[in-house]
């Protein structure tokens, strides 16, 4: 059966929250934030949102039900994602959907998370059944430990060196440098990278995002709602989602979009070298360099090879994470899965944060996350195009 | 006769009367009678506190005890043996209190024991004693000094493998002295008043045997009977008031007139 | 290669002691049938009834067939080690006080893939055989050893946090007098303890193997009645801080049920030396073991329990004795929880009828006190928490498991 195109569908109003590396503010108050901004934006009502849709790590005992009342929300669609890395990709997808149907008009999609200085301790503890019976006790090292063997794994499948793993970051870290509110604010060296203190070998301290708090945001709706609002939009050309892909992989070396990689380039009518960038998930460089081989990029097992045959900074061959990603920004929980696509959006609409890639017509985003036991569960992906 | 008594109470304050304490602490390191496993065994003295002046109770100290009616220093009552079961006021709480109070004769055989811990009471002995210091009057307790109360408590209980092996009385001379001298009770410093290879004499423990069948009285595990006169000495050792009790330990006190031994 | 461990220096008076902490012991209901499995040191997953998958992680419905027939069986324990990483960060005190900490991702030949702890002489690429310990909360975690025995391996320190290894520590053994506790004290010198004080009541009272108990090495005697509050406090007093594990071997043994006795002399005797005896043990002890739990290579570890395994289901020809320590039982397992936090052990061990005199006309198999005393020795060794000994108690543990009623008659018989 043929998949439904998203003719008719865009997303506009890219919306983030400067970050901070710690608040005593709630989830509650950085989600509101991003909310109040979008509306001020767009000059809208509170009543003309009637489609939400939220993520968020540190938003309990609330789930999105409870902050309808709490922001005064009255929506006739709602949908609470807590797919992580996986949740803008997957806001896109629910939200067209119900754009398309009718079954919302205007739906507003949120991410956000606080960051007090014992959320990230109190997250891993209880962050997953499987992690709490078979991970957090080994060591208690996190989603660090858990990738730092996902990294040494590939290291030794695919001779990647920590020399290639370093180019991602650096020009991460160069792509960084115009964003104001990034965590990071100095160029990366080589040498930096190399020296830095390890985490889990072989996974060091410039291989991990810096967490903090902050929020993220966007607005799914009818291309000519959006016109009549004067906002500049984004057209959705093709999107796939997978969960628990490959459960017989003893060791995580590829994520779901491997099974579904073609469905998005026919269903977007395009190829892998038709798009001007790239945003992929990097809570670490491995998953980004396993980004590349899924997406259609390179070969499996070519990943590092890709990496020392292209540059990848926005004026390079291959302009990737070009806000600098999670990696030099930061990452604010959730925020973090919808960082890529909503700077995708700024680039196609032209008002970047930073810098600008030049001829950005089209571009894939990339989400992934939810390290449930031993493996990230959730990929996603997204073929966006400049509104015509 | 008029007696003044308050006299009495002045010598015992002014040490005219000394009051001798022949009583061992209750403690839980003193030995105990040893019986055959199979056996019922008399309870140790055990303390537990109950409070000493914190959460448990603010302003006072205070123990809960467990001991046996025949721990420690006590007396034995003639309702203890099979031999005096049947004899009217034999329990604690019914001999007539009277017989709480009697005079003494201490009976020294600390050098023979100190030689031969299986040194036993005979008849000859006894009367080489009275020879020295008179007959023994009637309705006296009868003492046996063996200074067995000063060894280390491994030599006290002297258990080996056939059993204890400590000075006692043969059958003889414990009948002898319930027939022949009327005496009140028979009063030792081991543990029990039987020799300590008793059971092996016809009739077993005739200490027990013969005393209670004659509804005498027993007392074990005293101490300073060195400094008791042979003659002389009055002995208060009143049991505790226990419902048929077959004993109890006690507070065994003797008075000695000032200037004696 | 693991360093062999060094016998520690004086511990310096005036530093002060580590306190315990301890990983998160939170588990869901079915992850903990690994701790009942590592409890006894055995080996097991769930295996699908329907489809014979292996699963891990423990969960609720098959990953092959949606069936919830999913019971822990024992399984052979071969696999291979394919990624390891070594900790060097991380926000949870207990492990941020002992990193580095190495763990890895074992393939194992019966299916599953299992993040585990590793043994220093694991190595990357090489084969492993898993087990199931009981970390420091008590929660079962899974280790990788060496497939083959390597020098010195209990010595790894990893490993060594997750056993009670008598080896190094002092070890207070409460009672001397009977067969069982000398064995006791002969099998701990034997394990390499660094003292052994061996409890004695009574010390007017001969018993037999006296002098041999004295030629041990490394034995030191000191007065102990466990039925005497006062002494067992004292003790504590004055060598409290210097016992690592305690082992009651304090005994008291009758054959008789409770309808048919006469009196309740021996009842009380028996509730004064088993029951009331381990009370203020745990009174006495059970504060200062568990101030000491993370007190460095001779660190407090355990307290043994040595009940008859008629504590589980009573046994009418011994049934005071029975009731008796089913008492003990119940205090152990209260015990467990309150001694948990200072990460010390409450190990239990059963046993049928022994080779002693209070058994005599009970027909074998019974257990030697050498026998149950290398067993003990054993279980420290390997950090398990509930053991049988001998094929009696062994019987009596699978007849539990299938049918308590069944047993209930058959003791009786």
């Amino acid at each position: 059966m043929q998949r439904k195109s998203y003719e008719g569908v865009v997303a506009c109003l890219p919306v983030t929250i400067p970050y901070r590396r710690y608040s005593t503010n709630s989830a509650q108050w950085w989600l509101g934030r991003a909310l109040h901004e979008l509306i001020k934006r767009a000059r809208l009502r509170l009543k003309d949102i009637d489609g939400f849709a939220v993520s968020s790590f540190t938003v309990g005992p609330d789930t999105a039900v409870g902050l309808t009342q709490h922001f005064g929300l009255s929506p006739r669609w709602l949908d609470h994602i807590p797919f992580g890395g996986a949740s803008a990709i997957v806001a896109l997808r629910r939200a067209a959907r119900a754009v398309q149907a009718g079954d919302a008009d205007i739906v507003a999609c949120v991410a956000g998370d606080t960051n007090h200085v014992d959320s990230f301790r109190k997250m891993l503890s209880t962050f997953s059944r499987f992690a709490q019976d078979a991970v957090y006790p080994y060591g208690s090292g996190g989603a660090n430990a858990s990738f730092a063997l996902i990294t040494k794994h590939y290291m030794n499948s695919y001779g990647a060196k920590r020399e290639d793993f370093a180019k991602i970051c650096i020009a991460q870290r160069d792509n960084a440098l115009s964003i104001p509110h990034a965590m990071m604010k100095k160029k990366l060296t080589l040498d930096e990278y190399m020296s830095a203190r390890p985490i889990a070998d072989p996974i060091h301290l410039f291989d991990c995002v810096m967490t903090c708090a902050g929020a993220e945001a966007f607005v799914v709706c009818r291309e000519d709602v959006a016109k009549s609002l004067n906002l500049p939009s984004v057209r959705i050309l093709s999107t796939i989602e997978r969960h628990n892909a490959f459960p017989n992989d003893p060791m995580q070396i590829r994520g779901g979009w491997e099974l579904d990689i073609g469905e998005l380039w026919s269903m977007a009518a395009l190829t892998p070298r038709d798009v001007d960038f790239v945003q992929t998930y990097d809570d670490y460089p491995v998953i980004s360099m396993m980004q590349f081989e899924d997406l259609g990029f390179c070969p499996k097992g070519e990943g590092p090879d890709f990496v020392r045959s292209h540059t990848l900074t926005n004026d390079g061959t291959f302009p990737h994470n070009t806000s600098g990603g999670q990696l030099s920004v930061g990452q604010a929980g959730a925020a973090g899965g919808f960082l890529g696509l909503v700077e995708a959006m700024r680039q196609l609409t032209s008002q970047p944060l930073g810098s600008q890639v030049p001829n950005a017509n089209a571009c894939l985003v990339s989400g992934f996350g939810m390290i449930n036991y031993d493996r990230g569960l959730s990929s996603c992906a997204a073929v966006l195009a400049r509104a015509a | 006769m008029t007696v003044d008594l308050m006299a009495f109470a002045r010598a015992v304050a002014n040490g005219d009367i000394r009051v001798i304490d022949l009583t061992q602490t209750l403690s839980q390191e003193f030995p105990t009678i040893v019986l055959p496993p199979e056996l019922g065994q008399c309870a140790p003295f055990r303390m537990e506190e109950v409070s000493r002046y914190d959460e448990r109770g603010p302003a006072w100290y205070w123990n809960n005890i467990s001991l046996g009616e025949h721990t420690g220093t006590h007396f034995d009552a003639p309702i203890h043996w099979i031999s005096g079961k049947d004899l009217p006021n034999n329990a604690v709480d019914t001999i007539n209190v009277a017989q709480f109070i009697a005079p003494a004769v201490v009976i020294d055989c600390s050098r023979e024991c100190a030689a031969d811990p299986d040194f036993a009471l005979t008849i000859p002995f006894v009367e080489q004693w009275e020879a020295r210091h008179g007959k023994i009057e009637p309705r006296s307790w009868v003492l046996l000094r063996t200074d067995w109360s000063k060894q280390t408590y491994t030599d006290y209980a002297a258990l080996r493998d056939d059993g204890a092996h400590t000075p006692g009385p043969e059958p003889a001379v414990v009948k002898w002295f319930v027939e022949q001298r009327d005496v009140h009770g028979f009063g030792t410093e081991t543990i029990g008043t039987d020799f300590g290879q008793g059971q092996h004499f016809n009739p077993p423990y005739p200490a027990h045997f013969y005393m209670h069948g004659k509804g005498r009285f027993g007392l074990q595990c005293l101490t300073n009977l060195h400094l008791l006169p042979p003659k002389g000495a009055v002995i208060i050792a009143a049991p505790l008031k226990i419902k048929q009790g077959s004993g109890s330990p006690l507070r065994v006190l003797a008075l000695v007139a000032g200037g004696d031994v | 290669m693991i360093e062999p461990l060094v016998r520690p220096r004086r511990k310096n008076p005036l530093k002060r002691t580590r306190l315990p902490l301890r990983p998160q012991g939170v588990r869901s209901r079915t992850a903990h049938g690994l701790t009942a499995a590592a409890a006894e040191g055995r080996f097991a997953l769930q295996v699908c009834l329907d489809c014979n998958t292996v699963i891990y992680p423990p969960r609720d419905a098959c990953p092959s067939c949606l069936s919830a027939r999913l019971p822990f069986r024992d399984l052979a324990r071969g696999g291979t080690l394919i990624a390891e990483t070594t900790v060097r960060t991380t926000t949870d005190p207990y492990f941020r006080e002992r990193t580095p900490w190495r763990v890895g991702t074992v393939k194992l030949d019966v299916g599953p893939v299992v993040v585990a702890h590793l043994h220093g002489d694991a190595v990357e690429g090489g084969r492993v055989r898993l087990e199931l310990k009981l970390d420091k909360s008590d929660s079962a975690v899974v280790m990788a050893l060496p497939e083959k025995d390597t020098e010195n391996m209990a010595d790894d320190p990893h490993l060594r946090e997750m056993t009670c290894d008598p080896k190094f520590r002092r070890v207070l053994i409460t009672d001397g007098r009977t067969s069982v506790g000398q064995a006791m004290a002969k099998a701990f010198s034997d394990a390499g303890a660094s003292i052994v004080f061996v409890g004695l009541a009574d010390p007017w009272k001969p018993f037999s193997g006296m002098d041999d108990l004295r030629k041990i090495e490394r034995v030191e005697i000191v007065p102990l009645d466990v039925t005497d509050s006062e002494s067992v406090t004292e003790l504590a007093e004055q060598n409290g801080a210097r016992i690592d594990i305690v082992v009651n071997t304090a005994e008291h043994i009758r054959a008789g049920g409770i309808v048919d006795r006469h009196g309740l002399t021996i009842a009380r005797e028996e509730i004064d030396v088993r029951y009331l005896g381990l009370l203020r043990l745990a009174q006495a002890f059970g504060p200062i073991l568990r101030f000491r739990g993370a007190d460095g290579v001779n660190s407090a570890t355990a307290f043994v329990n040595l009940l008859s395994v008629h504590a589980l289901m009573n046994w009418p020809a011994y049934g005071s004795y029975s009731a008796t320590e089913a008492a003990c039982l119940s205090a152990a397992q209260c015990m467990r929880a309150e001694l948990r936090p200072g990460g010390v052990k409450v190990v239990n061990v059963f046993f049928g009828p022994l080779e002693t005199e209070w058994f005599q006309t009970v027909p074998p198999p019974k257990v030697t006190p050498a026998a149950l005393a290398n067993a003990v020795v054993r279980a420290l060794q390997h950090g398990l928490e509930d053991v049988f000994v001998g094929d009696v108690a062994e019987d009596i543990r699978q007849r539990l498991a299938v049918n308590p009623k069944a047993l209930e008659r058959e003791m009786a018989n």
